[in-house]
């Protein structure tokens, strides 16, 4: 009976076009994530590089981020936005903040788990720090930076959706809208849409984490495991 | 700021709901990190045993971790015919999330026990299932421990969406909150999560430490 309410839902054209159409919504969710998840990369990267790179403070920055985890979306959302005076801005802020962890711990772990053995041989071929961060170091820490990001991406996407109760826009509209007026067919076609964002975007990076982690890496790994490596860090997103 | 924190933790009124809110967010949290634990161990035993099945099983567990809460919370209520503020949803939706973060640990640590152990049980004429429960299970604390952490982790904080679907717990502090533009109970609220997720995090270490005797003996695993 919901489900053909649903179908009713989908097959209304005036869902599909506007402001608070499918596809509009959509956009605005990407382009939330997009812009989070490069904006916590442009920090976490570089940061993670140097502490892994140098071993200087690695131990504050695991605590710190395993604390961050346990961080509740929803209340760190609605405070950055009371905080900013009710702006946009405000939230987009909190998107990066939960953003940053996962993308941390992966560069600083992947670059941590880069063999020592490796790292040696290339500074007794006269390797200067520089080098041996971009040709051996970043490398070897793709396969984990880039679980990190896909983590990232996750995260921001479920908590777009959660901020979407402070008023930003994003398919977390149609669910909030949806249940305010007890329209049911709306809640779970924005439930069905964001966990559709969701999965289409994680496979697209790890297709994307595919072409670009060395192929000698994955030859590597599957010489000393049978079974594929799980992705190191845990769900952060709340 | 702390002006105002003062005031709203010196009302009686708000002490109480606090408190009650947080004992539902710890119920919340932390019962479906018993059950979730409970099935991932059959679920992972499974992908420890057969090779064929922990495909199947991994495929799942990360398919099902990608979908993010709120959707999943307002998604159960349509599968088992709850009341969409029941809060058995968020209990339910926590528990699918705990054991697939759980049944790839519960396999990673039972493949870490070592063979020759089990080698011996079973030479000492134990049937696999005492086997299971008695030793392969038991050393499999250390590595099951740390996805443990996590999982609790995640749960408590993950209960506060449930706010936003009309469910109790801490994250009732943060939608009340906003509604009246006053941060105080959402200061509040942000500062006992992280205060749970700490004590529930140190409970899990000494129950760690207390199972697994032979670490502190110094002895080998």
């Amino acid at each position: 009976m919901i489900l053909q309410e649903l179908f009713g839902w989908f097959g209304d054209p005036a869902h599909w076009q506007g402001p608070d159409g499918v596809p509009n919504r959509m956009l605005e969710h990407l382009g939330y994530t997009l812009l989070s998840v490069f904006g916590a990369a442009a920090i976490a990267i570089p940061l993670g590089l140097y502490v892994g790179h140098s071993g200087r403070g690695g131990v504050v920055l695991v605590g710190l981020s395993n604390a961050m985890r346990a961080l509740p979306t929803l209340g760190l959302v609605t405070f950055l936005f009371l905080i900013a005076g009710g702006s946009e801005a405000g939230t987009i802020v909190g998107l990066i903040v939960l953003a940053v962890p996962p993308i941390l711990a992966g560069t600083y772990s992947g670059v941590q788990d880069t063999d020592r053995g490796v790292v040696d041989a290339a500074r007794g071929m006269g390797m200067t720090g520089w080098q041996r961060l971009w040709q051996v170091e970043v490398p070897n820490a793709l396969p984990l930076l880039m679980g990190g990001l896909r983590n990232a991406a996750l995260q921001v996407v479920a908590t777009a959706s959660v901020a979407a109760y402070v008023g930003l826009g994003g398919l977390g509209r149609l669910l909030l809208d949806g249940l305010r007026v007890i329209d049911y067919s709306k809640v779970l076609a924005g439930a069905l849409f964001i966990a559709l964002l969701a999965v289409l975007l994680d496979l697209v990076l790890a297709g994307l984490q595919r072409i670009i982690v060395p192929r000698g890496l994955r030859v590597a790994a599957a010489a000393v495991a049978g079974r594929p490596k799980a992705r190191s860090s845990g769900r952060t997103e709340s | 700021m702390f002006d105002d924190l003062s005031r709203y933790l010196s009302s009686t009124s708000n002490q109480e709901l606090v408190l009650t809110q947080l004992l539902q967010h710890i119920y919340l949290s932390l019962l479906p990190l018993v059950i979730g634990l409970a099935l991932a161990i059959p679920l992972g035993w499974l992908a420890h045993r057969y090779r064929a099945a922990s495909g199947v099983v991994f495929g799942v567990s990360n398919a099902v971790y990608t979908v993010p809460s709120l959707a999943l919370f307002v998604v159960i209520p349509v599968v088992l015919g709850t009341q969409i503020l029941d809060s058995l949803n968020v209990v339910v939706a926590l528990t699918i999330y705990t054991t697939a973060l759980l049944v790839r640990p519960v396999c990673d640590a039972l493949d870490a026990v070592p063979f020759h152990v089990v080698a011996a049980a079973t030479a000492m004429g134990y049937r696999p299932v005492r086997r299971f429960v008695t030793v392969e299970l038991p050393l499999s604390v250390p590595v099951l421990s740390a996805g443990v952490r996590v999982a609790s982790v995640s749960n408590i904080s993950l209960v506060s969406v449930g706010a936003l679907i009309g469910t109790g717990g801490l994250g009732v502090l943060f939608t009340s909150g906003f509604q009246i533009s006053y941060t105080a109970p959402i200061i509040v609220g942000i500062v006992l999560t992280l205060v749970l997720a700490l004590v529930v995090d140190l409970i899990l270490v000494g129950l760690r430490r207390a199972l697994t005797p032979w670490l502190r003996a110094g002895g080998t695993t």
